[in-house]
């Protein structure tokens, strides 16, 4: 729509039932009931399936509901370990890639070395390839390594996963707290450390927080890698899904996925909270 | 506005107000920096007196940033000394300088409070929490910004900004206030406001700054003296008064207001050929109705109003001189007598003459 100039636009806007407006609404409807289909939809079966008991076609609604689905899920012990491993290897993860990452992420924002360039991209490499034949040779070096079915080999797996995230957001992040903050820290008696922790590192949290919930989420539905390396002596929350799928009625891996889903929502909602309620808010004037 | 005890305790600190500190103020010798193969401070002395205001002023890429940096501690120099009230200073990191710096653009941290900001420097000193609160309430105060001590800098306007930046670097009572285009930030209203409560916080504290700017009236109207910088040297080094009566070379005169610039020598009243380079203040050319002594016959070809005075140009001729005139708006076209009052003459890019009567 090409809205030329002030008043007679105005005017035309201000009309209740144009063709453009028509459209748009059309349009508008559309997408919505896409979104609704395709995204509400499968999350409302999901939810409805959990509580199922038998549910034949054509009934809109399952045939009687029941918490036995839950139970199974709850009492099962290796469902209960495999939580247990999940909400073990992804804060480690996050954990390890930030030691590693971060320092990084802030050498590769501020200092200009040889390579610099080069390594920035190499960090792709890991995503660029399938992941599976990434996997099936870093087996063969876990193999000579005493690697396989350890913690040790599976949070290399993780770690892995998350380097890029790790690693460009937060550069970015570092990147962009303008050098005359820090500057002026130094001038104010600072040392160099006080001004990375005083300064910088605030500075830069936002970015940091989305860069450890992407690691977290990474690695909390990292199955590939954790399949190969850790089953079955470790299995976590994305791998035992898989075996739930094939062993079990639909509706454990419906209870199981519902589960699954809930340390994501919930650091997604947290992150959300403090991002946009925060510094970044405040400092950078998003709204 | 009145002075607050906090920031005049220190007996170490040259803050007492009336009384010029001990020693000192800052010595700089033999100043040299080559960034980039291409000399950007070249042998620079400079000595400022204690309590004492200098602006640095040049056009862009003069080299008085570098300089500015380079006394702050951002910058190492190549070689020369820095001398803050005697003690030398270039082998010291920015955070162990005795200086305070405000920036261009006033570095607030945004995720801190005004009063945060401003007690930061006093946090890393390792005072106590009562201390710093006194300390920070005192110098808001001294800013007028007290209300705004729970704000973040977000929060505060431009002209309240540069005030928390000012205040963040007197509340660390240093020996030394640098100041880096303080006023570019801000509209023309404001300047002239807010220069005016710089200079005066600079007296009440009798604390010496060195103020970078490009802005000759800004320099003019705060300083004491005036290093007028141009290619990585000092062109000139003296007060406003003098800088502006009697430049010492033709870039400062070129800088430092507006003049005639002609080729030819003053011959009574007249402007006759030769090679040297002739600057006439536009109020040193007078022009009236009738005719007076030394007065020439001149036409009027442009005025140029600029609100108190109009700027006019008239033909005479020897040349076209430019006047400032006020009262009566002129004409262009209008017949009108003009004498040259007086005029330097520089040779190469000297003064060889001092700015004498012609008539």
């Amino acid at each position: 729509m090409a809205v030329a100039t002030g008043s007679p636009a105005a005017s035309r806007t201000r009309r209740p039932l144009t063709l453009d407006a028509i459209v748009r609404n059309v349009l508008v409807g559309l997408f919505v009931a896409l979104m609704v289909v395709f995204i509400l939809g499968p999350l409302l079966w999901l939810g409805v399936r959990a509580f199922a008991g038998t549910w034949t076609y054509p009934n809109l609604l399952p045939d009687d509901w029941t918490l036995r689905w839950w139970q199974v899920v709850v009492n099962d012990g290796a469902l209960g370990i495999a939580v247990q491993n999940s909400l073990f290897f992804a804060p480690v993860t996050v954990l390890v890639s930030a030691v590693i990452c971060l320092p990084a992420a802030y050498a590769f924002a501020r200092f200009d070395f040889p390579g610099r360039r080069f390594f920035l991209i190499s960090l792709f490499a890991t995503n660029a390839f399938p992941k599976m034949g990434l996997f099936v040779t870093l087996a063969a070096l876990f193999y000579a390594l005493n690697l396989m079915n350890t913690v040790l080999g599976i949070l290399v797996v993780h770690v892995l996963g998350t380097v890029v995230f790790m690693t460009w957001i937060p550069a970015a992040a570092f990147a962009a707290v303008p050098r005359n903050l820090e500057e002026a820290a130094r001038d104010a008696g600072a040392s160099k450390l006080r001004v990375f922790t005083s300064v910088t590192l605030p500075m830069a949290l936002p970015g940091i927080i989305v860069a450890a919930v992407m690691s977290f989420l990474a690695s909390f539905d990292e199955a590939q890698g954790t399949y190969l390396v850790g089953a079955p002596a470790f299995m976590t929350m994305p791998t035992q899904m898989y075996s739930l799928v094939l062993n079990y009625p639909t509706q454990v891996a419906a209870v199981f996925s519902i589960l699954l889903a809930i340390p994501s929502v919930a650091l997604m909602l947290a992150a959300h909270k403090h991002i946009l309620g925060g510094q970044l808010a405040e400092g950078f004037q998003i709204k | 506005m009145t002075i607050h005890e906090p920031l005049t305790e220190s007996s170490a600190s040259p803050t007492n107000p009336g009384t010029p500190a001990s020693s000192g103020g800052l010595t700089i010798r033999g100043l040299h920096k080559v960034l980039g193969g291409r000399t950007i401070i070249d042998n620079l002395d400079l000595s400022v007196k204690a309590g004492e205001l200098v602006s640095l002023l040049g056009p862009s890429g003069c080299g008085k940033t570098t300089t500015l940096r380079m006394i702050a501690g951002f910058l190492e120099p190549d070689s020369g000394s820095i001398e803050v009230e005697g003690q030398e200073v270039s082998h010291l990191g920015a955070e162990n300088r005795p200086s305070a710096m405000v920036f261009q653009n006033y570095a607030l941290w945004p995720h801190m409070t005004v009063a945060k900001n401003v007690g930061f420097p006093l946090k890393l000193r390792k005072m106590s929490k009562a201390e710093i609160k006194d300390k920070v309430e005192a110098v808001l105060e001294l800013v007028s910004l007290l209300h705004h001590k729970d704000s973040k800098p977000a929060r505060i306007s431009g002209g309240e900004q540069q005030r928390v930046a000012l205040a963040r670097a007197l509340v660390q009572e240093p020996k030394l206030l640098l100041l880096d285009e303080p006023l570019s930030n801000l509209d023309a209203k404001l300047r002239v406001k807010v220069r005016e409560d710089i200079r005066k916080i600079q007296q009440e504290l009798g604390i010496t700054t060195v103020i970078v700017t490009h802005d000759q009236e800004e320099a003019m109207s705060m300083s004491d003296r005036i290093a007028v910088m141009n290619a990585g040297k000092i062109e000139q080094y003296s007060t406003p008064e003098a800088l502006y009566a009697r430049p010492e070379t033709e870039f400062v005169a070129t800088f430092i207001g507006s003049m005639n610039r002609l080729e030819g020598t003053l011959d009574g009243g007249l402007i006759t050929t030769g090679t040297d380079i002739l600057g006439i203040r536009p109020e040193d050319v007078i022009l009236a109705d009738a005719p007076f002594a030394g007065a020439v016959p001149a036409t009027v070809e442009r005025v140029v109003p600029r609100g108190h005075f109009q700027e006019v140009y008239v033909r005479r001729a020897d040349a076209q001189l430019r006047s400032f005139v006020t009262g009566e708006p002129m004409q262009p076209g209008q017949q009108t007598y003009a004498a040259i009052r007086k005029a330097m003459t520089f040779r190469d890019g000297r003064l060889v003459a001092e700015p004498g009567a012609a008539l």
